[in-house]
């Protein structure tokens, strides 16, 4: 069963962001760009959800946020960190209210470069994780 | 181009000079506060462009009146400053009581214990 | 009386890409009061002044939106150069100007789309961003960048922008112009646009005024209020005039809006027409002393920017009061009595940017 590569539903919450990733993340669903040729859908629930992209660092008020949607989200799922921000606190990690990378919370598959990250990118490090989903998948049975 | 203007005022004056910048139409931009050797709070007012500065020199045990009564939306702004700032302002209304932003540090551009 | 609740709204909700929380007391369906609560986005980048001197701090002040990233560049290298006293080239002024304009109409289509996605009107919100793709292109080939350009610096710009691609500008101008010409056709004629819109959410001038509000939020409700008059940058040569509304709702915040791209589209045209020649920087030496405020009008509003320099390469204070921080008191108004099912709209309708907001 290989179903969840061919229509993965996603799942998109702004950290810290500056806003920058986020509009690139909504610009992938674009006609220009346009995921929904992968069979990609945004979706807000997470329990419909099976790859998360975050954009922006974790902070003291929105780490339960990231834990409790994560949590939320049914087995097998990725999660793709979208830009600088997200991967380790970019330009405001010495910043007194940033944490740091969204990795401090819960397990990152992909990490996509960039401030902002371009959809090329984004689009980039979605398929890559579909992969990693594809795998994941497999091995979801296996496990007691 | 509008003109810019810049008055210290005592602590105990704010109320009365704001009263007195609302009765002449004036509308509120900011309130702005800078932490280097003293608290300096800065109101600041805006009729046809033209803005008005009130500057206030104190320190964080000194109470400051809110001047919620006079401008209604200065809560977030005020609310703000005693977060980030440890301000003393009393009467701020709706008070967050220092979790507006909800941040791990303790007063991060005031006085670091 | 009837029933009363508290729906949690956000911070993930479906209609917001950034997260805000809000506590909606209801009354069966109505909404009788909603608290907000923020701070998701919180970093306290003004404090990163400590870390960085004042020519890094631009790349910071930069990365305070990403939707307005360009406006907030402009505003912080403009206060450092109005304590050092230095006057930039007119072409600088004028290239500044193109790209501001670009970045509000950038911001409006944004907007119009994300408005059209919350009243269920999809096709409509790819439309609209189907067009904005139009701005960033021309952000790519101008500046390198499609959402934060680094083309601001202290002392004027760092790219020019050569003939032959101000000329291929306008005509991207007067395709797009075209298009938004339909869109907006839909936006203030269609009736079931208009059930949502019109009489949704309205603010009288009087409390429009008496709640701080600025921008198209305060123009929609008849208040002409546009620091864009003031003359910075090149708008003191350019002609134009505050688009305002008299009606206050929904509707006329998104007919301000849309009057105002189609006047940015003519800023534009005004700026490549009246283009100077000469340099595009001047050298800045030494390191700022004093303080000034600068404001300038972004897509969402006035905003203010405070600086206080001390004359070493550290700055002692960087402020920035930015257009959704006055709106809140607005929306929380314009909320109260409205139907549960129209709160996304109404949070729309300010426009609101929450990373500015919250810095």
């Amino acid at each position: 069963m290989d179903g969840i590569k061919k229509s993965p539903w996603i799942l998109h919450y702004d950290g810290t962001s500056c806003n920058g990733c986020d509009i690139e993340v909504l610009a992938c669903l674009t006609p220009l760009y346009d995921v929904e040729r992968f069979g990609i859908i945004n979706t807000g629930n997470p329990k419909h959800a099976d790859v998360f992209l975050i954009t922006g660092s974790v902070n003291e008020q929105n780490i339960p946020v990231v834990k409790q949607l994560y949590e939320q989200m049914p087995e097998p799922k990725v999660v793709v960190a979208v830009g600088i921000c997200a991967t380790s606190g970019g330009i405001f990690a010495e910043c007194y209210n940033v944490a740091g990378g969204v990795d401090k919370v819960i397990p990152v598959d992909v990490y996509v470069p960039g401030c902002a990250a371009r959809p090329e990118a984004i689009i980039d490090g979605v398929v890559k994780g579909l992969e990693i989903l594809g795998e994941k998948k497999k091995n979801v049975g296996k496990r007691k | 181009m509008a003109s810019e203007i810049l008055r210290e005022i005592s602590a105990s004056d704010l109320l009365a000079e704001t009263l007195k910048l609302k009765h002449a139409g004036y509308r509120m931009v900011a309130i702005s506060c800078t932490y280097k050797e003293v608290m300096e709070l800065t109101y600041s007012f805006d009729l046809n462009y033209d803005l008005v500065n009130l500057r206030i020199l104190t320190d964080t045990k000194t109470e400051l009146p809110s001047i919620g009564i006079i401008y209604a939306y200065s809560f977030l702004y005020e609310n703000e400053i005693k977060e980030l700032f440890g301000v003393n302002i009393t009467g701020i209304s709706p008070d967050y009581n220092d979790s507006l932003y909800k941040i791990p540090v303790k007063t991060p551009f005031g006085i670091q214990e | 009386m009837g029933n009363r609740t508290i729906v949690p709204f956000g911070p993930q909700h479906p209609v917001l890409p950034e997260p805000i929380h809000l506590d909606l007391v209801l009354e069966d369906e109505t909404v009788v009061e909603a608290v907000p609560r923020i701070g998701y986005v919180h970093r306290g980048l003004e404090k990163l002044v400590e870390k960085r001197d004042f020519q890094q701090y631009t790349y910071v002040a930069e990365r305070i939106c990403g939707i307005c990233s360009f406006m907030h560049g402009m505003g912080y290298c403009m206060s450092i150069e109005s304590i050092m006293g230095a006057e930039i080239p007119d072409r600088a002024k004028f290239l500044r100007t193109i790209w501001a304009e670009f970045s509000r109409l950038h911001s409006h289509l944004m907007w119009l789309g994300l408005l059209a996605d919350a009243f269920g009107f999809e096709s409509l919100f790819m439309q609209s961003w189907k067009l904005r793709e139009e701005v960033l292109d021309v952000f790519e080939e101008t500046t390198g960048g499609r959402v934060i350009f680094s083309v601001c610096d202290i002392g004027g710009v760092r790219k020019d922008i050569k003939k032959e691609t101000l000329e291929k500008i306008l005509g991207v101008l007067d395709r797009m112009e075209k298009e938004l010409t339909e869109i907006a056709g839909v936006f203030l004629n269609d009736s079931t646009v208009k059930l949502r819109t019109r009489g949704v959410g309205k603010l009288s001038k009087e409390a429009a005024f008496e709640l701080g509000a600025l921008g198209p939020m305060a123009r929609a409700s008849g208040i002409e209020m546009d620091m864009r008059t003031q003359g910075y940058a090149a708008y003191s040569q350019l002609d134009f005039k505050p688009i305002i509304d008299l009606e206050g709702d929904s509707y006329a915040r998104t007919k301000v809006r849309l009057g105002e791209m189609f006047q940015a589209m003519d800023l534009i045209r005004q700026c490549i027409g009246k283009m100077p020649e000469g340099d595009i920087k001047v050298k800045i030496t030494g390191s700022p002393k004093g303080e000034y405020f600068t404001r300038l009008e972004q897509p969402r509003g006035e905003v203010l920017y405070y600086v206080k320099a001390n004359g070493t390469k550290f700055l002692d204070r960087v402020r920035v009061r930015t257009p959704t921080f006055a709106n809140v008191p607005a929306l929380l108004e314009t909320l109260k009595n409205c139907s549960l099912a129209d709160v996304p709209i109404l949070i729309l309708t300010i426009d609101p940017c929450i990373s500015c907001t919250e810095r």
